[in-house]
Order: structure tokens, then sequence, then C-alpha cells
């Protein structure tokens, strides 16, 4: 067995800091992130964007990248998206969401690009 | 109006609670039974006698029968069935009229259902192993305190199930190192830990020192992680005023999520505090200590789907539910059947699933089935195949057992959940390809790693005690 590690993670250092679902993986490539996004479709969900200051991931409201793609399939589309709002704000977390409209609630919420935590 | 006339003494049950062409009501509630009778009494007699004993009946005729009208208020077997695989007993399907029962109380219903009856000599054992609530009656009862989605939106929890730990040991920590454990967990990427239900009030820890511990460890690995956490408090009291005095404590240090035993506790005091949560946005945690008692023999006592119908009525937002893989009692096809009856909204009759009514639970909010004991990331796969998303998953040796701490245990097991769920949504098979899965997750986190080859060989492989009833011969 190999040595004990320490658990690297301190309040004083914003590179801590996680936001919820996929945040204990590596930052998602391209590719796994437009299979995310073909679950999202498939499920039959509403795809949207969100982004915040890296210091302000715990509020509940984030920034609103337009409007949500209400009825969008095409997985591109979402994509481009995605990317556009990244070039816009290039040092904000950014969430994909998907919104349930029969539970009333989010099907899944994953930060997709993440910003600048130093 | 027929004319009823007073004779005095015992008739069979069979002339007054045995109903074969007894069309069943929408509102009526009803109840299969699951009857072993004591040899020479016939099947429907005994049906009868089980409908009358929960309901109206007694063992002799009372002249004060006739001042009331009993055919709107009597219980009445109305199906007598074989069961598959089994000639020592047969299913009796009794319906009772709505207005046998108070109003939104769980209580009631049960000490009808499930009073003297079960007792009655005549009978060697008896089960009760399924009740349909009708939406009449579930329209009385107030539910779960918010429910799935309110959860969700509190904790800013989606897309995958919520991750726990229940902290260890059981007994005997103080509370400055109790608090230390859930720090740990909290930390490591556990979005909730959870007191062990036997811990209340003891000498060695009182509740409020806890509270107050706990609390400041949530605090603290909410900031340092910027995720939202809980700490399921134990409120569960000798007293409901001791338990009502916790609550408030808890709701006043702005804890998000408290814990109560509801059947050692009691339905009554179960409700209450439901209801207390639900005015206070509080979460409420439910443990299910004594369930075995009731619900493990085959042949006597209540199947737990329906102590979980009861608690989604009664109040509650998690339930303990069983693994199917870890060290606790479960089949997997009933299991999967009580789970939809505590999340779903409508659940059809499925005889394979162990589900013998069609339950409707209209607008009643879900609860969240929770999975605990015995459960490692090895089972992790497995785990996010069966439950889904909601469901709430608690390794508590898996955690706190880690060669490097419960911070290390809780984000190896944070690892493997999020590897699983975005295997899943990717299209991949979890069970089949459980293994790549987690060994490609591992290559970037040395505690999953370590995890891996920590809990390799465990297995929990005893058969099940209270299977299904099929046939076998």
């Amino acid at each position: 067995m190999s040595e004990m590690q320490d658990y690297k993670s301190r309040v004083s250092d914003p590179a801590s800091r996680k936001f919820e679902t996929f945040s204990y993986l590596p930052q998602m490539t391209t590719e796994q992130i437009r299979k995310q996004i073909e679950y999202i479709v498939k499920k039959g969900w509403n795809p949207g964007l969100e982004h915040t200051e890296p210091e302000h991931l715990m509020d509940n409201y984030w920034y609103m990248w337009k409007l949500p793609m209400f009825g969008e399939t095409n997985v591109d589309v979402v994509l481009k998206e995605a990317e556009a709002c990244r070039k816009a704000n290039p040092n904000n977390h950014i969430r994909l969401l998907a919104y349930d409209n029969y539970k009333q609630s989010q099907g899944t919420n994953m930060v997709i690009f993440r910003g600048k935590t130093v | 109006m027929a004319v009823k006339s007073y004779n005095a003494g015992v008739k069979e049950y069979r002339q007054t609670y045995w109903e074969p062409e007894y069309k069943v009501q929408d509102t009526d509630i009803l109840a299969c039974f699951k009857i072993t009778p004591q040899a020479g009494v016939s099947r429907e007699e005994i049906a009868a006698a089980v409908a009358a004993e929960s309901s109206t009946g007694t063992w002799t005729t009372v002249w004060t029968d006739l001042l009331t009208d009993l055919d709107h208020y009597k219980g009445r077997a109305y199906r007598i069935e074989d069961v598959p695989g089994d000639d020592t007993c047969f299913y009796a399907f009794v319906a009772y009229p709505i207005d046998l029962f108070e109003e939104g109380s769980v209580v009631n219903v049960f000490t009808s259902l499930v009073g003297n009856v079960f007792g009655f000599k005549a009978l060697r054992a008896l089960r009760l192993e399924d009740v349909r609530f009708p939406i009449a009656y579930v329209k009385t009862c107030g539910g779960p305190p918010q429910g799935i989605q309110m959860e969700r939106d509190i904790l800013n929890k989606y897309g995958r199930p919520l991750l726990g730990c229940t902290i260890k040991p059981k007994l005997g920590l103080s509370a400055k190192n109790y608090g230390r454990a859930v720090y740990e967990c909290l930390r490591g990427g556990l979005d909730l830990t959870k007191d062990d239900e036997n811990i209340n009030s003891q000498p060695f820890m009182r509740w409020r020192a806890r509270f107050d511990f706990v609390q400041e460890a949530t605090l603290k690995a909410e900031r340092e992680t910027g995720e939202r956490k809980g700490h399921y408090l134990n409120v569960t009291a000798p007293t409901p005023e001791e338990m009502y005095k916790r609550a408030e404590y808890a709701k006043e240090i702005g804890a998000p999520i408290i814990m109560h035993d509801y059947l050692t506790g009691g339905f009554c005091a179960n409700t209450g505090l439901a209801n207390w949560c639900r005015d206070n946005g509080m979460l409420l945690h439910i443990h299910r200590a004594m369930h075995g008692v009731i619900d493990r023999n085959p042949h006597h006592g209540i199947h737990f789907r329906v102590l979980a119908k009861a608690l989604r009525l009664s109040g509650g937002d998690h339930l303990h539910s069983g693994t199917v893989v870890g060290k606790l009692e479960g089949d997997r096809a009933p299991t999967l059947g009580f789970v939809d009856l505590m999340r779903d909204s409508f659940i059809k009759e499925d005889r394979a699933r162990g589900i013998f009514f069609d339950q409707d639970w209209g607008s009643m909010p879900g609860v969240f089935p929770v999975a605990s004991g015995g459960i490692h990331v090895w089972h992790m796969p497995a785990l996010v195949n069966i439950f889904g998303d909601d469901a709430c998953l608690q390794f508590g040796g898996g955690t706190l057992g880690h060669p490097w701490g419960n911070a290390a245990g809780a984000a190896a097991n944070r690892v493997a959940l999020e590897a699983c769920v975005e295997a899943r949504n990717s299209g991949r098979e979890l069970e089949k390809e459980g293994k790549d899965i987690l060994t490609k997750a591992a290559a970037s986190s040395p505690e999953l790693k370590i995890a891996m080859e920590t809990w390799k060989e465990i297995k929990f492989e005893f058969d099940t005690v209270d299977k299904l009833d099929v046939a076998h011969k």
C-alpha cells in the first residue's frame, strides 16, 4: 500500500472550491461535453447556460446566458452557445443545465467550463 | 331500509363480512393480507373474520350494532387468492370504507388495520402485504415536508444521487470529536452526514453540544468547498416536547436537516414533526429502526412496502430502503417496487415487484430512498444503475474506513459516483463496464485508487429471507 497522503483542501485556497455535479472529475473534453448534451436532449429536457464569477459560485442565481434553449435538440447549436458564453466570459464558471418542465426542476446541472480560481 | 332485529349469540363472520360480489369503490382503503389459518377453518370465514376484527366487528353480536348503518362502515373481504408457491397460506383482500378513518391520521388507519386482528386466535399468522390508499385519503395527509424536488433546490444538487455517510462508531464519541469526523467527511466531498439512529442525547454526548459542533463543521466545509452541506441532526427523543425543543434549536443554529426514527418514535410524533418541518423550511431524514421486527417474517407482520407508504403519508424527505447489494436484507425486484412507491406519482399494480394495487399519490411529493449499509466504491456502478438519480447513497464504513481517513474516503466515493453518472449519461452500461469506469476514474484520484484496493474482496452474499411469493414447484 502506498504512503498516506494529506488531503489538500484549504479555506484559504480558491482552487479548493468545488461546484457540485462532476466537479470531482477532471475538466470534461469537448467530446465528453457533447455526450452530456446528447443525454439532456434525449431526456426531452430544455438545455440552458449560466455563468458566474468564481467567487460568487455559492449563489443560487448565476447570470443567465440569453434564455434557456427551449425545444433545442441540435447538440451543435448548444455547444456553439456554450463556446460563445465562454468567449464573452472567459474568467467565469459556466454551467450547463437542463430544465425538466414536468418535474418543475432541473434534471441536471454541471459546470462545463471552469473559470479562473486563482 | 330493511328492518333488522336483534338476535344475541355468535354468528359466522362470513354472513356479514364476506362479500365476493362487492364492487370496490374509488374511495375505499384496500388491504391485502396474507393469512395462515389454524387447521379446519374455511378461507372465507377466516378472511371475513380478519375484515371484521380490523373494522367494525367483534366476536359476538351486540345490540348496539343496530344503532348504526353497519353497511356504511364495515370492512368487507371481497377476494381470496392462492399464494404462489405456498399452500400454508392465502391472500385475502379487504375493502374499508373511507369514513372508518380519521382524516390525515396514519395512526388511526394502522390502529384498525394492524390492531387486535393480529392476535386473533383463529390465525396462525397474519401479514399485511399491501394497502391501497385512495387519492381522497392521500389528500388529507401532509406528506413529505419538502419532497425530492424541493430538497434538490435547497441543497443545489442536480443530476446525480446525493452522497452521505453515517458517523461511526455508533456510540461513544464526544461531541467535539464527533464534529471532527463530520467535518472531514463533508470537506472530502460528501453532501450529507448522518447521526446514527441510536445517538439521541446520552451522557457521553448531549444533543446540544453535538448540534453546536456539528453545525460549525458543516459551515466550515461549506466555506471550504463552495458546496451546500448538511448533517442529519437526530431529534428523536423520549417525549414530543423534548423532540420539538431539539428541532427548534437545530433550526435556530441554521441546520438544514433533522432526523427522526419513525417506528420507535411512533407515527404520532413523526407526523407532528413532519408538519413542523414543513412550517419551518426544514428537511426531514427518516430512519426505520425496528422495521426488521415488523417486516422480515414472510408470514407475519407488515411488509415494508406498507411501512414505506405509511411514512410517505406521515411525512419524511428521506427513508432508508435497503441497498439490494450491501449487508442488509433486500431482493432487487421488491426493493425497486417500494422505491417506486416512495418516489413516483402513480404506481401500477405489478405482482412481479410485489405491488398488489394501483397507487395514486396525486401531487404528494416523493421521498428520497436511502441506500445504506455495507456498501463501498465497488458497489457504486450497481447502485447508480438500480436507484437512478433520486436516491441518497450512504457509505459509512465505506467512507470512514478509508486508509487515509474520512476526507479521502469521501473524495473516493464522490469521484466514483460522478464517474458512474458521467458514464451512464454517455450511454455506457454501468454494471457491465463498472470496473473499467472506476479504474479510469481512479487514474486521476489517488483516493479512489486506494479505496478500490482496500475493499475489492468484500462481498455480502447471504440469501434473502423475505422473498417475493413465487411458484417454485
